[in-house]
């Protein structure tokens, strides 16, 4: 009976949470110009998306592409910079490691609006033009504190007399890095890439304070502007039906294969 | 293994250059008047900004009364999640944080177009509900990480001795589970503060947060105003990190 009602509760809140998701997604299914109205069933928004005939022009597909790109290069880079900070972080004592740490959580505390002003303040300061470039700085220097985080405990189980007996058995420092250490570093720095990645993709604030005024847009950059001028393109209830659905299936694919590989009951993301 | 540490050095640089100088950037353009010279009145000004001051004691209630409920619909949720004998499977702990892979615009969106729907005027109440779907996974996931991690030999330590069910739950529980309600605590609360574009689509433009005002002023190009009231917004962030028990703990959690 208490499972009954714990189970309940569980479900009427994530009934809740998933309503307008739902709603973007049966609303995916007509043709009306305005979200929330019903006029017919039709496939019509996903052949218009699908074949890049929008209704408000390219702007989308650009939005699309741009988001991407940045999503991609940054948690790339955030992968490797966190990794390789998280190697050293976990070699160094004392103040220092204190100092580096702190300095790493800020980003993560700081609420995307102070993070969008203080890097938008930094840019004008070095005279940096915004565009690109500073959009991935900026993605980089909020994706990397999570990448450090999801790497650090991983290195604190790892063996270090492996390592060692690598170099004793003749593997050049190089070779036992990328032969010993990285294979075994391997699934916190996915954690840490797809969390840097979802962020990025995720980001509003950041990116609109860094982004200039050469007219880059990103989707939510798009969404916003959209929004404000009233009316959203009726393409993006489809694409965003697409997304979550191809979330849940590469989330699914990863569950079911950590479930084969270990028995561990509760998964972390 | 010594020069390992010095792995370590390109992120310190980077982490000054990109996390501490744009910091300490709000406070010196906070700090200076339009000419360059040193001048208080940016921050003596907002106590004197009538609109901003309403603003601002707005977005604190409105973080506190989300904060709040997040925290009443979330503990329960985050302790059945994290309870073997009421959950067995990690899927349901999963489908809590799915929505947040949806575009956060795009949700709130959809959110306030159902309250249309339903004949709702937007307005406060629905700026809360609103609030609370985007931050309840922040508030679950960090409490759900620790209840997960507790040492479940103390409570039934304190069964055997002869506590009953709400006094394990008050005496054990909930005192171990701390760290990661300050945590969830500290990821609602000063983002709801600080909130812009989410607010004026749940409420039809007629409540802003303090988030929109920050935004307003930098890109009126009234920097020294706009960094005035970012270095108000910094001051809180600290004192709510030193209040909620320092910077060790608030990634305990694990963030998402």
């Amino acid at each position: 009976m208490k499972k009954f009602f714990a189970q309940a509760y569980l479900w009427i809140l994530l009934i809740l949470l998933y309503a307008p998701i739902v709603f973007i997604a049966v609303y995916s299914f007509t043709e009306a110009k305005a979200f929330g109205s019903w006029t017919g069933f039709s496939g019509k928004l996903y052949a218009n998306l699908l074949t890049g005939n929008i209704t408000g022009g390219h702007g989308l597909v650009q939005a699309i592409e741009n988001t991407l790109i940045i999503a991609l290069v940054s948690a790339a880079v955030s992968m490797i910079l966190g990794t390789v900070s998280a190697i050293g972080i976990f070699h160094l004592r004392g103040r220092k490691k204190k100092t580096i740490q702190f300095l790493n959580n800020i980003p993560m505390i700081n609420p995307d609006v102070i993070t969008g002003v203080s890097l938008f303040l930094l840019f004008v300061f070095l005279g940096f033009s915004q565009g690109y470039m500073t959009v991935i700085l900026a993605h980089i220097t909020f994706c990397t504190p999570y990448v450090v985080l999801s790497v650090l405990p991983r290195l604190g189980q790892l063996n270090p007399n492996i390592y060692e007996a690598a170099l004793d058995l003749g593997a050049t420092p190089s070779q036992a890095l990328w032969k010993v250490l990285v294979p075994q570093l391997r699934p916190g720095m996915l954690t840490g890439f797809i969390l840097a990645f979802t962020m990025s993709l995720d980001d509003f604030a950041v990116t609109f304070f860094t982004r200039g005024t050469i007219g880059l847009e990103t989707l939510s950059t798009f969404i916003y502007a959209d929004a404000r001028r009233g009316g959203l393109t009726p393409e993006l209830r489809p694409l965003m039906t697409l997304i979550f659905i191809i979330i849940l299936v590469v989330l699914g694919l990863i569950n079911t294969r950590q479930g084969k590989t270990n028995q561990q009951n509760h998964i972390n993301l | 293994m010594g020069k390992r540490s010095n792995w370590a050095l390109p992120y310190f640089i980077f982490l000054v250059l990109f996390v501490a100088l744009p910091l300490l950037l709000i406070v010196l353009y906070a700090l200076r008047d339009g000419s360059g010279g040193f001048t208080l009145s940016n921050i003596t000004r907002f106590f004197s900004d009538g609109d901003a001051l309403n603003t601002f004691a707005v977005s604190i209630e409105v973080a506190i009364e989300n904060t709040l409920i997040c925290l009443l619909l979330g503990y329960p949720a985050a302790y059945i999640l994290a309870n073997k004998d009421l959950n067995k499977s990690a899927v349901t702990a999963i489908l809590f944080i799915l929505p947040m892979w949806v575009n956060a615009l795009m949700r709130t969106l959809a959110t306030a177009e159902l309250f249309n729907v339903f004949g709702f005027t937007l307005g406060k109440g629905t700026l809360i509900f609103g609030m609370v779907y985007d931050y309840l996974p922040f508030m679950i996931y960090p409490i759900y990480n620790v209840l997960l991690k507790m040492d479940k030999s103390y409570g039934e330590a304190a069964a055997d001795l002869g506590a009953t069910p709400s006094e394990v739950f008050r005496k054990i529980t909930l005192p171990l589970s701390k760290p990661g309600i300050f945590s969830g605590i500290l990821m609602v609360f000063m983002p709801t503060v600080s909130t812009f574009a989410i607010s004026e689509f749940l409420t039809n433009n007629k409540i802003k947060l303090f988030g929109t005002i920050i935004q307003e002023n930098i890109n009126s190009s009234m920097w020294n105003y706009g960094a005035a009231l970012s270095f108000i917004m910094l001051v809180i962030i600290g004192l709510t990190t030193i209040l909620l028990g320092g910077e060790d703990r608030e990634v305990e959690g694990g963030t998402l």
